[in-house]
C-alpha cells in the first residue's frame, strides 16, 4: 500500500469562454499522503479553488473542463470514471466542506434531513429511527450542543459557525479517506474559526482521514497543516513540509507570503505586500509566472519556466535561483 | 400572525371600497339599460317610470350613496335582467367556475413545472428553445381566439368533443385547455428562471458533495426551492383564471360567474355587474392571503409579522 492517498499529477483545467481561454489550473501537481493534512496556499483566484473541483469532478458550468492530467484516489484514477462511479465515491471516499456556511445548506430542508441523506447512502437498509440516531451522533461528534433538538431545526435558525458544523458533520458522515475543505474558516468569525480548526483536527485524527486544506491564510497552514503546497498563478510553485517552509522558504512568492501575515509580538510597522498583480490567467507570460513581481528576477526568469527543483527532504521548489543554488 | 391576517383584511377593505367605487361608475359609462329593455317605439314616459323603478334616477352622486349605504348592510341589490338578488345569481354561478379552476390550475402546473425544470437543465440547448416558443404561444394566443380554433378542430371538424355548455367530464376538456394554456406558459416561465438560479447555489454543490444522484439534487433539492417563487405566483395565476374565465366562459356558453360577468355588461345589468365584481374580488383577496399563509409553511425561514 502506497502511502499516498490522493495523487493529483500535471491537472490542468480551464475555462473556455467565448473572449478566451481561462488556465486556472495549469498543470497542478502533489500528493496527499494517508492522514495528514496538506495545505493548499495562494491568493484569491490562483486556482486551488478549482483544483478541489476538479478532484471532486463537480465543475462550474460555463466552460470550465479538465483537458488532461490524473487524479488518483488510492491509484484510481477519478478523471476516467463514469459519472455514477464518481457519485458512488462522492461522500464516501471523497467529500469536501465548501466556504460559506450560510449558503452551504439547503434552506428548506431541516438539518436532520440533510444529513440522514448522507447517512443513508452508508447505511442502506436501516430503518429511519436507526439512521435519526446515527444523525444525532453525528452533529454530537462536531460538538453541537442539544443535538436531538437540532437535528429538527432548520438552516436559517442556526448560527455559521453551527452551520459550519453541521457541514462538517454531513461531509464526513460517509466516513471518507480524503476531506477537501476549501477555506471552511473563511466566512467566520475569528473566536469561531480556531474551534472549527480544533475540531476539524480533532476529527482527522480520530478516522484518519487526509485533508487537503485550502486556505489563503498562512496563519491558519501552521496550527493546521503538516505540509503545504503554495500555488500562484494555476501552478504549485512550492511545497514541503510546514516547518520547513517556515524556516527556510525557497521561492521568493512564498518568502513574500510568510513576510504578509501579522505578526503580534515585535513590529509595529507596516505590514508587508506584494507589489503589483497576478499575471492574467488568458495571457500568462512564457517564463516565471512570478517574474514580474519577483524582487530577484533575472533575465532566465522571463525567458523560461523554471522546472521543479528538489531543495531537501520532501521540498520542491519551481525557482532558477533555486535551481542555481 | 393573527395581526398580520388583521393587517391584511383591513387593507382588502380599503380596496374593496375602491373597487366598488370604480365599477359603479365604469359601468354607468356603458349607457342605460333601460334602453334594452324597452322596445324602440316606447314613449318617453315609459322610460321615465322604469328609469325610476330600478332607481337610475336622481343624480349620480345620490344613486352612488345609496348603493354604498346598502352594500354595507350586505345588500348588492337585485340584478335587473332576472329579477332576483345579484349576490345569489353569483352564487348560483359560482361553484359552476370553481370546478373549473382547479383543472386549469393542475393542467399549468402539471405541463409547466416539469417543462420549465427541462428547460433549466438544458439551457440554451434545443429543448429549452423549443420550451421557450411554448411559452411564447401560450402567452400569445388569446384565449377566444384559441378556444374557438379548439371548438373547430375538436368539435366541428372531428367531432370528438363538446362545444359547449356543461355536461359530462368530455365537456370539461376544451374549456380547461382554453382556460389553463397561459399558465403552462407562466408556470414553465417561472419554474426555469427559478431553477437556474437556484441550480448555481452552494447547498446544491454539496448534495452532489453527498453523492446524491442527479434526480434527487434536482428534483428534491432544487425544486423544492424553486417552487417557492412559484408558489408566491399562484395567487396572481388563480386571479388571472378567475378573470380569464369571462373569455372563455363566453365561448363555450359556461355558466360560471366569467359569463355571468358578461352578460351583466352586455345588458347593462347595474346591480349584478357590481355584485360580481365585488365578489369576485373578495375571492381573489380571500385567496391571495391564503397562498400568503401557504407560502410562510413551504418556506421555514418566513415568518409573517
Amino acid at each position: 500500500m502506497s502511502d499516498a492517498i490522493l495523487e493529483v499529477r500535471d491537472l490542468h483545467t480551464h475555462f473556455f469562454l467565448r473572449r478566451g481561454v481561462v488556465k486556472a489550473v495549469d498543470g497542478v501537481s502533489f500528493t496527499l499522503k494517508r492522514g495528514e493534512v496538506l495545505g493548499l496556499v495562494g491568493e484569491s483566484g490562483c486556482g486551488k479553488s478549482l483544483t478541489a473541483l476538479s478532484v471532486m469532478r463537480l465543475l462550474p458550468k460555463g466552460g470550465a473542463r479538465t483537458l488532461k492530467g490524473e487524479v488518483l484516489l488510492d491509484g484510481e484514477d477519478l478523471l476516467e470514471r463514469t459519472p455514477a462511479e464518481m457519485r458512488e465515491i462522492r461522500g464516501r471516499r471523497l467529500s469536501m466542506v465548501l466556504q460559506d456556511p450560510q449558503t452551504s445548506l439547503n434552506p428548506v430542508f431541516t438539518v436532520g434531513d440533510q444529513l440522514r441523506e448522507a447517512i443513508e447512502r452508508r447505511r442502506q437498509g436501516a430503518s429511519l429511527s436507526e439512521i435519526m440516531k446515527e444523525a444525532v451522533a453525528a452533529l454530537r461528534r462536531v460538538e453541537i450542543a442539544a443535538p436531538e433538538q437540532r437535528i429538527g431545526q432548520y438552516p436559517h435558525q442556526m448560527s455559521g459557525g453551527m452551520k459550519q458544523r453541521v457541514v462538517g458533520a454531513i461531509a464526513i458522515s460517509g466516513e471518507p479517506q480524503v476531506l477537501i475543505a476549501d477555506e471552511p474558516t473563511t466566512a467566520l468569525d475569528v473566536t469561531i474559526q480556531l474551534q472549527y480548526l480544533k475540531l476539524l483536527k480533532r476529527l482527522q485524527a480520530e478516522n484518519g482521514m487526509a485533508i487537503l486544506f485550502i486556505t489563503h491564510d498562512f496563519g491558519v497552514v501552521g496550527r493546521m497543516c503538516d505540509r503545504v503546497a503554495v500555488m500562484y498563478a494555476g501552478r504549485i510553485v512550492e511545497c514541503g513540509p510546514v516547518k520547513r517552509i517556515f524556516e527556510a522558504p525557497a521561492h521568493p512568492y512564498t518568502r513574500a507570503l510568510i513576510a504578509s501575515v501579522p505578526k503580534m509580538a515585535g513590529s509595529a510597522g507596516r505590514l508587508a505586500t506584494i507589489e503589483g498583480q497576478p499575471p492574467s490567467l488568458m495571457d500568462l507570460p512564457m517564463g516565471c509566472r512570478f517574474a514580474a513581481r519577483c524582487p530577484e528576477v533575472e533575465q532566465r526568469c522571463l525567458d523560461a519556466y523554471p522546472g521543479t527543483v528538489r531543495v531537501g527532504d520532501e521540498h520542491t521548489a519551481d525557482c532558477w535561483k533555486v535551481a542555481a543554488g | 400572525m393573527k395581526r398580520y391576517i388583521a393587517r391584511r383584511l383591513l387593507q382588502g377593505v380599503v380596496l374593496l371600497f375602491m373597487v366598488a367605487t370604480i365599477v359603479f361608475f365604469l359601468g354607468r359609462l356603458t349607457g342605460n339599460p333601460v334602453d334594452l329593455m324597452l322596445p324602440e317605439d316606447a314613449t318617453a314616459e315609459d322610460r321615465a317610470n322604469l328609469t325610476q323603478t330600478l332607481g337610475l334616477d336622481g343624480p349620480l352622486g345620490e344613486q352612488f350613496l345609496i348603493f354604498a349605504g346598502k352594500a354595507l348592510h350586505g345588500d348588492l341589490g337585485n340584478s335587473i335582467r332576472m329579477k332576483q338578488p345579484a349576490v345569489d345569481a353569483f352564487f348560483d354561478r359560482l361553484p359552476n367556475t370553481l370546478v373549473l379552476i382547479p383543472w386549469a390550475l393542475l393542467l399549468g402546473m402539471v405541463l409547466g413545472i416539469p417543462l420549465g425544470v427541462v428547460a433549466a437543465l438544458n439551457r440554451g440547448g434545443l429543448l429549452d428553445r423549443a420550451a421557450g416558443t411554448i411559452a411564447v404561444l401560450g402567452v400569445a394566443m388569446p384565449s377566444f381566439w384559441l378556444g374557438i380554433l379548439l371548438i373547430f378542430v375538436f368539435s366541428v371538424e372531428l367531432g370528438w368533443l363538446p362545444s359547449s355548455r356543461m355536461g359530462g367530464p368530455a365537456h370539461y376538456v376544451l374549456p380547461v385547455i382554453t382556460l389553463g394554456t397561459f399558465l403552462v406558459a407562466g408556470f414553465m416561465r417561472i419554474t426555469r428562471s427559478a431553477m437556474l438560479e437556484v441550480m448555481e447555489s452552494e447547498f446544491v454543490k454539496l448534495a452532489r458533495i453527498k453523492g446524491l444522484s442527479e434526480t434527487a439534487v434536482i428534483w428534491k433539492h432544487c425544486l423544492r426551492n424553486a417552487l417557492i417563487p412559484v408558489l408566491t405566483l399562484w395567487g396572481v395565476f388563480v386571479s388571472n383564471l378567475i378573470t380569464g374565465a369571462i373569455v372563455t366562459e363566453t365561448v363555450f356558453a359556461w355558466p360560471g360567474i366569467g359569463r355571468l360577468t358578461y352578460e351583466a355588461v352586455i345588458y347593462r345589468d347595474f346591480p349584478l355587474l357590481q355584485a360580481v365584481i365585488i365578489l369576485k374580488s373578495i375571492l381573489i383577496l380571500v385567496i391571495n392571503l391564503g397562498v400568503d399563509i401557504l407560502y410562510a409553511y413551504v418556506d421555514p425561514r418566513i415568518r409573517l409579522a
